[in-house]
């Protein structure tokens, strides 16, 4: 029913719309007006032009510096502030060539609108202007590459020695974290060995797992970097985090990777903001299904000694889950005794070469 | 040949035969179809006019009319899911009666919305600035404005448009389906396009989706083939490469670009059917999904994106290309001004035609590919500025100190600069890698390509059907509407996508069915519902067009032979052009296409068929030689 009044009332505007239409053009056609009128409905565009500089301009200034807080989120990595700096620089400079070549399309419409008589002025080419404004911003283009170049090999250059080590693995639709243990090792993981326990598929015949373990919310120290590692069970996701300027994808199969260093805890960024519901976000930045949009995870930056507690009072996923390391460990048994060498699977099982490898 | 110029529009194939016959050129071929036309289907003459015509001028309008068509459905999906975007909360109950199941409790399925863009994405990408921008002018100005009687093989162009129809009723198909269409996104990655458990639109809808884009593609490259032979062998006497309209220019490097990349993405869809129904691994590695680990091993979804991009960035140059030329060509004629700079406009086209194919992983900058080939591909990237830069700089000069006349055609071309500056700008900070880490997938992106290729796109398409409307039909578009057309898109464009720059710099996700549940976003409702409110009125403002377009079909003013005083060959030709478009002789080619407001002639312009030995007056040293 509703359906059928709203296309009624959207068919009696199209008749009444025509109607007016063709009152229009009978009253042109007594009027004597039909033939091309260069006059009026010209300057009245070439106005217009003018008009549309003026004010889309003015609005465009307006609403820019409105939302500019908005679109400013605050920054918490070392490389953040930089890209920032280069972002904000990099729209200075578009912005001139915007506000220059809008400035002059708009302009000359205007005053070059057609006048009775004028004679447009024959120039079809000034190979000196040309080379200008073709060199100009070759120079323009070429420090940017230099600048966004060396940037991008800083940031995605191998992380340090010392980093934090977390392993993030996107699954439809959320983030299973995992953290390396006393060992500073994380072990293998297969997904065949993926089930609603063992949702990231520990595979605890290696060793290095055993006290690997995984938690719900991400915790990391403040002013150390971090080494997010990142690896999909399923379809493709991308791990972004707007505040620390951190995004890369998770792509089943190859383990990826960034690295950041977070300039300021949770508790200082909600002191900060006057926000004390403030939280860390991270999204999934790639496609991934039904509830993409729900896929978020939070992350919690620390002071470096309330991290060191935060870890150490961590359980490991093997002794939360001993079902799983005796399940393993019955498996490898009958395995033993058909198959002579178990540590070839194991082998075959190590991760993938990384994509970014240094 | 005043007789031939008298007949109403779709004379029949007799006469445009005579017409053939008297002209005398060796095209052998072309009178071959047409004793096909003639003898064989005598009877059902109209279906193999106005249906399976072989005319280059009627399948233009077919591939217009469809585009038009698949305008408005990937309108309305867009009107579809900005209403989701702006009102998270609101009900939809009210479009239960349209969308059916996919509304439940008067809410959209997230599913559904996501298939939403998705098609949309398709659709205005592939079936209206491909096939209906590229299709309806290549086709339509390629013989007309070279001086030929038709396509190099009117039959392969006949087939271009049907194997796009048949594509285009598969894509339409696969809408109704009960699973949904693909709803993978447009660029359907793998593993989720690959999977029907990840997402229902990957089970039939995608298979659909992928059979529609493989007789798409076939349609691209009958279509391209022909382009590319068309100019190169078909020019008129006298119509050497270096006096070619920059629309054909434009038209010849797009065709190229489609023929040596649309092959590619087929090899791609082609790998994904064989990962989705064969049990390959092209794709596919190390998945568990829906309680299964699948065996799939060793295969790698970043390929997939290689593949796909190396299509997907020619494509979108396939897609702005043909606008350039169009736009160059009114701009030119509406300020009764040379083009400026017409070698540089050629040479930057053939820049970016060769740059378009070595920036395709601009897209993978984050995707996990090697950061060294992100650091190569952001310095090629960043060059195409230098091109671009180089045709905005030479249609202002061509605007400066002009005389200029504001048709609907000329405002669409004026606006079509003024979107690819706003749009193209951004691109510097996209292409970008360091910059892109931040920018990718947000709205910024959505934002830039929605201006650089998408809006600018639809500007040259509108400048197109301004300007050559009357040549098409005969008739003329009405004025005041078009100038009521234009201002309001104009507006409501940049009201659409300069919001969503913000709303992408704080890092706005795209292809979210609601932002609600993140602090960080949530702070945009207002700006988003502006954006929604902005982009459905912009979506009705067209339908002024629609019915200008379909009005002045049947009832507009009658048009003139040249009614913009224009100097390119397709205005020579009578007002409704028959099948073969001369009645008599072709006619030959003297000068350049820009020849207006030349020093010391008596009108302003000179059409490319006056030789120099007519027009003493106004010749330059150089051109006096070439009369003796």
């Amino acid at each position: 029913m509703t359906a059928l009044t709203i296309l009624l009332v959207l068919l009696l505007l199209l008749v009444v719309f025509g109607l007016l239409f063709r009152l229009q053009i009978f009253t042109s056609i007594f009027s004597g007006t039909f033939t091309r009128d260069i006059g009026m409905s010209n300057s009245v565009n070439a106005i217009l032009m003018l008009v549309f500089l003026v004010f889309g301009g003015a609005w465009f200034a307006y609403s820019f510096v409105e939302n500019f807080s908005k679109m400013n989120p605050p920054i918490a990595s070392v490389h953040g502030h930089e890209m920032e700096r280069m972002f904000w620089i990099t729209m200075a400079v578009i912005g001139v060539a915007f506000a220059i070549t809008q400035a002059l399309l708009f302009w000359y419409s205007y005053r070059y609108q057609y006048k009775e008589g004028r004679r447009a002025y024959f120039f079809s080419h000034n190979n000196k202007i040309e080379v200008i404004w073709t060199v100009i911003p070759a120079i323009v283009m070429a420090a940017l590459i230099f600048a966004g170049w060396k940037a991008w090999t800083r940031i995605t250059g191998p992380a340090p020695k010392d980093s934090v080590v977390v392993e993030l693995m996107g699954k439809q639709f959320n983030w299973l974290v995992r953290y390396p243990g006393r060992d500073m090792k994380l072990g293998v993981v297969n997904y065949r060995m993926i089930d609603a326990v063992n949702e990231f598929g520990f595979d605890l015949s290696d060793k290095a797992g055993l006290d690997d373990f995984t938690t719900n919310e991400i915790h990391v120290p403040k002013g150390v970097p971090v080494l997010i590692k990142i690896r999909s069970r399923d379809v493709l996701h991308a791990v972004y985090m707007p505040h620390f300027r951190v995004q890369m994808y998770a792509v089943p199969g190859m383990p990826t990777r960034f690295w950041f260093t977070p300039t300021m805890t949770t508790d200082e960024m909600r002191a900060k903001l006057g926000n004390p519901n403030f939280n860390y976000e991270l999204a999934c930045n790639q496609i991934c299904g039904g509830s993409h949009f729900a896929m978020k995870a939070s992350l919690v930056v620390d002071e470096p000694e309330d991290y060191q507690n935060w870890f150490a009072a961590q359980q490991s996923f093997s002794q939360k889950n001993p079902e799983v390391l005796a399940a393993l460990k019955q498996k490898s048994k009958t395995l033993v005794s058909e198959v002579t060498a178990p540590a070839a699977e194991a082998k075959e099982t190590a991760p993938a070469p990384l994509a970014a490898s240094y | 040949m005043s007789d031939m110029a008298a007949k109403p529009n779709l004379s029949p194939g007799v006469q445009t035969q005579g017409g053939i016959g008297t002209a005398g050129v060796p095209a052998t071929e072309h009178g071959d179809h047409l004793h096909h036309d003639d003898h064989e289907h005598h009877d059902q003459h109209w279906l193999w006019k106005y249906v399976f015509s072989q005319d280059h001028k009627v399948i233009a309008k077919q591939f217009l009319i469809s585009g038009m068509i698949w305008a408005i459905l990937g309108g309305t999906l867009s009107s579809l899911f900005r209403l989701q975007l702006g009102w998270p909360e609101g009900s939809m109950e009210w479009l239960a009666p349209f969308l059916g199941k996919w509304i439940v409790a008067g809410k959209l399925n997230p599913e559904f919305y996501l298939a939403l863009v998705t098609m949309h994405g398709t659709i205005m990408v592939f079936f209206v600035l491909t096939a209906g921008l590229s299709g309806t002018f290549s086709n339509f100005l390629i013989p007309l404005q070279v001086g030929a009687r038709d396509m190099a093989s009117g039959f392969m162009n006949m087939l271009s448009y049907w194997f796009f129809f048949l594509s285009s009723i598969i894509m339409f198909a696969s809408l109704f389906i009960e699973t949904g269409p693909a709803a993978a996104g447009w660029t359907i990655y793998p593993p989720l396009s690959a999977l029907p458990q990840a997402i229902p639109g990957s089970g039939a809808g995608m298979t659909l989706w992928l059979v529609s884009m493989a007789f798409f593609i076939v349609s691209q490259l009958l279509g391209g083939v022909n382009y590319v032979t068309t100019v190169i062998n078909m020019r008129t006497r006298g119509m050497s490469m270096s006096k070619l309209p920059l629309t054909i220019w434009a038209f010849f490097l797009t065709a190229i670009l489609g023929i040596l990349s649309f092959p590619v993405l087929f090899s791609a869809a082609l790998l994904l059917i064989f990962d989705r129904s064969f049990g390959t691994s092209f794709f596919l590695s190390d998945i568990y999904i829906a309680g299964q680990a699948l065996s799939n091993q060793g295969g790698s979804p970043v390929l997939f994106q290689h593949l796909f991009w190396f299509l997907g960035h020619p494509e979108v140059y396939i897609v702005i290309m043909p606008a350039m030329g169009m736009v160059s060509e009114v701009l030119a004629t509406n300020a009764r001004k040379p083009i400026f700079g017409y070698r540089a406009m050629i040479g930057s086209l053939i820049g970016i035609s060769l740059l378009s194919f070595v920036v395709w992983a601009h897209h993978m900058f984050v995707t996990g590919m090697n950061p060294f080939l992100g650091s190569v591909f952001m310095f090629l990237t960043l060059i195409i500025a230098v091109p671009s830069g180089v045709k905005v700089f030479n249609w202002l000069a061509t605007l400066w100190r002009g005389n200029i006349r504001f048709t609907a055609a000329m405002l669409f071309s004026i606006g079509f600069v003024s979107l690819f500056i706003s749009g193209g700008l951004t691109g510097i900070i996209l292409g970008n890698a360091t910059l892109d880490i931040q920018m990718h997938n947000t709205y910024f992106v959505v934002a830039h390509f929605h201006l650089v290729m998408g809006s600018s796109a639809f500007f040259g398409l509108f400048a197109g059907v301004y300007h050559w409307f009357p040549k098409m039909f005969g008739r003329m578009m009405d004025e005041k509407l078009g100038y009521i057309h234009f201002w309001l898109t104009f507006a409501g464009v940049y009201l659409v996508f300069m919001p969503m720059h913000y709303v992408g710099i704080a890092g706005f996700p795209r292809r979210y069915y609601a932002w609600t549940g993140f602090d960080a976003f949530s702070q945009f409702a207002d700006l988003n519902r502006f954006i929604s409110i902005a982009a459905i009125l912009a979506f009705f403002a067209q339908f002024v067009f629609i019915f200008n377009f379909f009005y002045s079909i049947f009832r507009g003013r009658r048009a003139t032979q040249n009614p913009w005083n224009s100097t390119t060959l397709e205005w020579t030709t009578p007002v409704n052009p028959g099948h073969g478009n001369w009645p008599g002789e072709i006619p030959a080619v003297y000068r350049w296409p820009y020849d207006y407001s030349k020093p010391g002639s008596d009108v302003d312009f000179i059409p490319q068929n006056v030789p120099y030995s007519k027009t003493q007056s106004s010749n330059f040293p150089y051109e006096q030689d070439a009369v003796e």
